[in-house]
């Protein structure tokens, strides 16, 4: 059904982690993933609760709080909460709105299947936690 | 507080006076339940019936059903709510459409077929039953579900429906002894509600022609993006291609259905900045159903859907249904009242001695967190004058995210596994934590094991 998702998928093709994929197949990602509206302060990861999910941001920004303080900033095309899915731990941060925020949202349970189905957006995602550890490694150096 | 409710249709019922289209409900009430009609732990077994004050209008919908079926027949369904809203005198203008609506200093001014309505708090309960259609060249010139024909008019013809949610599997069961062949055709694969252990999915008594697509019988189940529908003289050609292959398959068939769900007609409320969400474009919603980008704009029944809560495992709320929004509409009235008017009835102390038994039962029988799992909870709150207070039913998110300072919520949830298990989440200072307790083969958590988990919890807390 060519857009069901309408402008989701035009937005999805947009994106680097989408990028290799040929228009079907951002079609049918488009359908499996589920389109989130959060307003600005709303809470949209909570640190120390099980069951969350991986998020990607559409439209909007999110900061990552940990310990009280602002650590990080999101943006169009960035992604989180995967690191609590795939070990299965509860996140160790608080992600809030910082403006209203568009985000496309995959329920833990079905991330491994999600990577498995689509090798080429899981190795975009690689190379993205990959970018963000060297990042780190050097902040730590 | 002073209200006025209109309604465009001429007569209580709502889509119910229409759909669904062949003519049986998906949501079923039991005559025959574990608990007397009527009273609060039987809500469980009725998922129908709306929930007045009078206690002789309670369980209305079995006294409407003709005992051939647990699902309600869709004329069935019509008459529980107009007797609903004739017993219980539910005042309501109807044939009055809402055409308008803008802002006059702090009120808010509803333009009408019978003229302008001024108040301060407007809620919008317009339903979810428009027809809507993706962007796809050639679906303007095919039928929606609402249009569909009678089924004997598709006898020995071939019908591609596009969409495989409900209403595409609810005609397909309809044309199994009519249609030549059946295509139902979307992007991605069908989800069941028997494995997405919720509402969310076809449901299992239209599951008829999966099965007949899995044994090869006539019916095709595809997953596929449908790139443009054709009209081909009398028949259609409709051109699809696999998402993993990038094969096109073309489809030459005789009729053509748009199964692509619904929308609510929210008129011009996103010209004033109320933001939608989704594939449907649903008013996005605070978790206390109020717009998510223009405060002051709220939501009734099943637009609730678009407040989806914490979503804990990704299980949906049932707010798209009676037996979800029932309840939600409840949280709704008082939250306005309190909010907006001033209006705050106390709420009963309850005894420390009873809490932990108080507790279980409620995650034992309550309806509200039956119906809706990880949505709602039961609330008790620490108050420095009264002592432990019942705040009654809430949303599980608002007192998560902003909650009283030191309390308890009690609610159940689910687990990818299928365990369904209460978890109790505190706020100390402000502070929120979860505290799961185990599951129990038979949902009945009054036992020593929880009644120490709940203890432990809870202690110097509110015990």
């Amino acid at each position: 059904m060519r857009s069901a998702a309408d402008d989701i998928s035009e937005t999805l093709a947009g994106l680097a982690i989408f990028a290799d994929l040929s228009r079907p197949e951002v079609e049918r990602i488009a359908h499996t993933l589920e389109e989130r509206y959060f307003a600005q302060d709303e809470r949209v990861l909570r640190e120390g609760l099980s069951g969350s999910a991986f998020y990607i941001i559409l439209d909007g920004e999110a900061a990552v709080i940990a310990g009280g303080k602002r650590v990080n900033t999101l943006g169009r095309g960035e992604f989180f909460g995967e690191i609590s899915v795939l070990l299965g731990e509860a996140p160790v941060a608080d992600i809030i709105a910082a403006r209203p925020l568009r985000c496309l949202v995959l329920p833990g349970e079905l991330l491994k299947e999600f990577l498995q189905t689509n090798p080429r957006v899981c190795y975009r995602i690689l190379v993205a936690e990959a970018r963000k550890l060297a990042n780190a490694t050097r902040r730590g150096g | 507080m002073k209200h006025a409710a209109i309604s465009a249709d001429e007569n209580a019922g709502g889509m119910f006076r229409k759909w669904p289209f062949f003519q049986r409900l998906l949501s079923w009430t039991k005559p025959y339940a574990p608990f007397e009609q009527g009273t609060r732990e039987y809500e469980r077994y009725d998922w129908n019936s709306l929930l007045p004050e009078e206690k002789a209008c309670r369980a209305l919908m079995c006294s409407m059903m003709d005992g051939t079926s647990y699902y309600p027949s869709r004329p069935e369904m019509q008459r529980n709510l107009e007797a609903f809203a004739e017993r219980t005198g539910v005042a309501v203008r109807y044939g009055c459409r809402w055409t308008g609506t803008r802002r006059d200093g702090d009120r808010w001014v509803l333009e009408t077929s019978d003229g302008e309505y001024r108040c301060q708090v407007p809620i919008f309960a317009v339903g979810v039953a428009e027809p809507w259609r993706p962007q796809m060249p050639g679906i303007e010139d095919v039928p929606h579900y609402a249009e569909t024909r009678p089924a004997e008019t598709y006898a020995g013809r071939r019908v591609f429906i596009v969409g495989k949610e409900n209403s595409g599997f609810e005609l397909a069961t309809g044309f199994l002894q009519w249609a030549k062949q059946i295509v139902l055709a979307s992007p991605s694969p069908a989800k069941l509600s028997i494995n997405t252990r919720s509402l969310v999915g076809v449901r299992a008594r239209y599951v008829q022609p999966y099965e007949d697509h899995v044994l090869a019988g006539g019916v095709i189940v595809l997953d596929a993006s449908i790139e443009r529908v054709e009209r081909t003289g009398k028949t259609f050609r409709v051109h699809t291609r696999k998402a993993e292959s990038a094969v096109e398959l073309v489809f030459e068939v005789d009729d053509v259905i748009a199964a692509t769900g619904f929308t609510s007609p929210i008129q011009d409320l996103a010209k004033l900045g109320v933001a939608t969400v989704g594939r449907n474009k649903l008013p996005a919603q605070t978790p206390f159903w109020e717009s998510a980008s223009v405060p002051g704009v709220y939501f009734g029944g099943t637009i609730h859907q678009a407040s989806p809560g914490l979503r804990k495992h990704g299980l949906p709320s049932n707010s798209g249904g009676v037996n979800g929004h029932r309840y939600n509409g409840r949280i709704l009235a008082r939250h306005v009242a309190k909010k907006h008017f001033g209006i705050d009835p106390e709420r009963p102390v309850i005894a420390r001695a009873e809490i932990v038994s108080y507790l279980l039962h409620e995650v034992t029988n309550a309806p509200e967190l039956w119906h809706q799992k990880s949505y709602l909870a039961r609330v008790l709150v620490q108050d420095p004058k009264r002592g432990i207070v019942d705040d009654g039913i809430v949303p599980l998110q608002s007192f998560v995210d902003s909650g009283p300072a030191d309390g308890a919520a009690a609610t159940l949830e689910e687990n990818p596994a299928g365990d369904i298990y209460p978890v109790l989440y505190t706020r100390r200072g402000g502070i929120s934590a979860e505290h799961a307790l185990p599951p129990h083969p038979l949902h009945d958590f009054r036992t020593r094991d929880h009644e120490k988990a709940v203890v432990a919890a809870l202690e110097g807390l509110l015990l």
